[in-house]
């Protein structure tokens, strides 16, 4: 899901070579997203299901992205050196090496999560907790509208993902309370439910990247930064 | 007295410039800061050196030429029929694309200005605070007689800076000053020309876009005329308010 440039604005061999770069790199990091994506997924469901086998898969997994994502730095790398891009160019350059570092840790934090399930599940299952079933819809929703908002430059999608992370924030919180009072009920709770903590803290974590990526989104469109600025002062 | 620093040194305001009523300028206003380097940045044929030739009056030497407007340096009508255009350019210097030193020796290139505007002080020590300035001294200090036209292009260059600089302007206008030079030669003047940075104003007209990015503070984008956008060099090259900028700033034709 690339947006080549038309070829009524590729004047110049040169230029095509640079456009042609460009496209490939943002070729390259929808590819880890979708990756990335992918492996959250996989990790809820193998907690949803209890099942440790999954662990391996998400490690396998994982270790694609970050050769991608070497790959990325590399490019990037050389894309400045060669065609040493400004303006719009710069910026596309620029949040790309970021996203695609945020995407890279979004990764790691799917592996954590498939670690943590592998322990939970040698564990006395804890009571069902819906609200980390909801936070990792949660967190995939705004994953999948970022990565939608970086391929269409779409600002009000951005926006809508900086401002849902206050919900993932708040199901933490949540999911904090309701397990530290099964481990004060249930001492056989403290161990999985210091596990959860883990698994929601990952989540968070995942949360506040798919955040980054959206502010970015921001940045690259309108050239003005949002990170660190509440919603309501003109961001 | 040195002008207050919130009065711009050069002013331009609805400068429209012409050649046998051909525009080469069209209604252009902006202001240049004191001791700051400004760009002019745009495609050949844009108004670059015809913008930059305004700031010293040499346009009017070409004939058919025709200026509208106003160009205003220290606050002062440059156009003004009172005011001498040779002091103009004396106060305003000027560098050229091709070096261009005298056939004479080192000493006295840089000599020629301060001798010509009767200069009474010590000539040598002049002429070693210039070359000095110019990063030149250590260079040609034990042969400022040899010919000027035996140094390399690069040398010449800084010497023509210097010859420049001897005369004690306050502006130093550079048209394409490095476009004749190699890469060591030009990342020389460039680290001159960031030295003058705050002693002078410096305007540099320059199709090397990486040029203007490194060294100027502001960039002025012309086309076809048009004084498109002026702002801060950052600004320019990292966000363009607009779209004409950003398509000759990333090579594509609008």
């Amino acid at each position: 899901m690339t947006q080549p440039i038309p070829p009524s604005q590729r004047p110049t061999l040169l230029q095509s070579r640079a456009d042609a770069e460009l496209d490939r790199l943002r070729e390259m990091l929808l590819e880890m997203a979708g990756q990335a994506e992918e492996l959250v997924r996989l990790a809820m469901t193998g907690l949803a299901d209890r099942d440790a086998s999954r662990s391996k898969q998400v490690r396998r997994a994982d270790d694609g992205i970050d050769a991608l994502e070497v790959e990325m730095d590399e490019r990037v790398l050389e894309f400045l050196a060669l065609q040493r891009p400004v303006a719009g160019d710069l910026r596309l350059v620029f949040v790309t090496l970021k996203a695609s570092n945020d995407i890279e840790r979004i990764g790691d934090h799917a592996v954590n999560i498939a670690k943590a399930t592998k322990r939970i599940a040698s564990h006395p299952p804890l009571p069902d907790i819906l609200e980390v079933r909801e936070m990792g819809d949660q967190v995939l929703a705004m994953l999948g509208d970022a990565l939608g908002a970086l391929v269409n430059r779409d600002t009000a999608v951005a926006r809508q993902v900086v401002a849902a992370d206050e919900r993932v924030d708040d199901l933490r919180r949540s999911v904090f309370r309701i397990v530290v009072s099964y481990m004060l009920e249930q001492p056989r709770y403290i161990s999985p439910g210091l596990e959860m903590i883990l698994v929601v803290q990952n989540l968070e974590r995942i949360g506040d990247l798919a955040t980054n990526i959206a502010e970015d989104v921001v940045f690259l469109a309108e050239g003005k930064s949002i990170k660190h600025a509440k919603l309501g002062d003109g961001a | 007295m040195t002008p207050p620093a919130s009065v711009p040194v050069l002013s331009a305001e609805g400068l429209s410039v012409s050649f046998d009523g051909r525009t080469a300028l069209s209604n252009v206003s902006l202001e240049l800061p004191r001791g700051r380097i400004v760009s002019i940045i745009g495609p050949s044929g844009c108004g670059k050196t015809t913008l930059l030739r305004c700031f010293n009056r040499m346009n009017e030497l070409v004939e058919g030429a025709h200026t509208a407007g106003a160009v205003r340096f220290e606050g002062f009508d440059l156009y003004a029929a009172h005011v001498d255009p040779v002091e103009v350019r004396r106060q305003i210097g000027m560098v050229f694309q091709q070096p261009t030193p005298f056939p004479k020796s080192v000493f006295d290139n840089v000599a020629f200005g301060p001798r010509a505007s009767g200069f009474k002080g010590d000539l040598h020590a002049l002429v070693e605070e210039v070359l000095s300035s110019a990063g030149l001294w250590p260079e040609v200090a034990a042969e400022l007689d040899a010919p000027a036209l035996a140094l390399s292009a690069g040398q010449q260059q800084r010497l023509c800076i210097a010859r420049t600089l001897a005369v004690k302007p306050s502006v130093l206008l550079m048209d394409e000053p490095t476009s004749a030079l190699d890469p060591t030669a030009t990342a020389r003047i460039e680290a001159l020309v960031h030295s003058l940075k705050g002693t002078y104003t410096v305007v540099i007209a320059t199709h090397d876009l990486q040029q203007a990015a490194r060294l100027s503070d502001l960039t002025a984008f012309l086309d076809g005329g048009d004084l498109v956008e002026y702002g801060p060099t950052e600004t320019l090259f990292t966000n363009p308010r607009d779209p004409r900028t950003e398509s000759y700033l990333t090579g594509r034709a609008r």
